[in-house]
């Protein structure tokens, strides 16, 4: 059999794809985490004194919910149906913090739980700070901050 | 009304990336690497606040959210530290966030009944 072949019987076979089903299925989920997210973020803000404070608070609470749910067993039926609505929020990224950590906790604290929490979340933050670190110096020189 | 725009921009954010995931072979964690870095991108330059005044919480939640606001500490930093701000400013919105995640999901992790 040739390749091309091949990859005709394999798309013939793949199971029928409900591509808008589950792009709908994204924006309803991570639409409706949004608007929790907005509920903390108005209380918050007659709270703290700064957007910024407001904004990072929010972060943390929403980081926290994101956190129980997955102990719970209940994030990951929501990430099921919803698929990138449940992964983009923070809370999704707080998701893959604590499963990784539960998920390796039978490895040992040190380098299981300890070692791979950060295995989904490590690359969010070492590309966001590298590329926050590239725009913020140029900006910074053209501005002449230094 | 802000609860409107939240849900819509947030939710829209989020379709965005389903449709990358379902035409390309890049997995999760890219798509969350990308909307970050993104997000660092346009909050640098400062595109991200603008939206953000307007969208609110669906404009901060995502991770592109997140993206900018390690910029928008840089940044901050930056005007207050001189360059030390370029590190330290990593952290100052996000600071918190990433401490709660990793104490609650350490607390999480120890409290939950292993799966199979």
């Amino acid at each position: 059999m040739k390749p091309q072949e091949y990859q005709q019987l394999v798309k013939e076979n793949q199971p029928p794809r409900h591509v808008w089903k589950n792009v709908l299925l994204a924006f309803l989920v991570g639409g409706a985490i949004c608007l929790v997210g907005q509920a903390v973020l108005e209380f918050v803000s007659g709270v703290e004194r700064t957007t910024d404070e407001a904004a990072a608070v929010t972060l943390a609470i929403m980081i926290l919910i994101g956190s129980i749910l997955t102990g719970l067993g209940i994030y990951d039926e929501i990430a099921e149906q919803g698929g990138a609505g449940a992964a983009v929020p923070i809370t999704g990224f707080s998701n893959t913090i604590t499963a990784a950590a539960m998920e390796f906790r039978r490895e040992g604290f040190i380098l299981g739980m300890g070692a791979k929490m950060f295995v989904i979340a490590g690359p969010v933050l070492v590309y966001g700070i590298l590329s926050g670190f590239v725009v913020a110096l140029i900006k910074a020189v053209v501005l002449g901050h230094f | 009304m802000s609860y409107v725009i939240a849900f819509v921009t947030g939710g829209l954010i989020c379709a965005a990336a389903q449709l990358v995931l379902e035409y390309t072979n890049l997995t999760p964690a890219h798509v969350l690497v990308g909307l970050t870095v993104l997000g660092a991108i346009l909050g640098g330059i400062g595109v991200y606040e603008p939206f953000l005044q307007v969208a609110g919480a669906g404009a901060l939640v995502p991770v592109s959210g997140f993206g900018s606001s390690i910029a928008k500490g840089m940044l901050s930093e930056i005007k207050r530290l001189g360059w030390e701000g370029l590190f330290t400013g990593a952290f100052e919105i996000t600071g918190l966030g990433l401490a709660a995640a990793v104490v609650f999901g350490s607390l999480v992790a120890v409290a939950a009944k292993p799966r199979d």
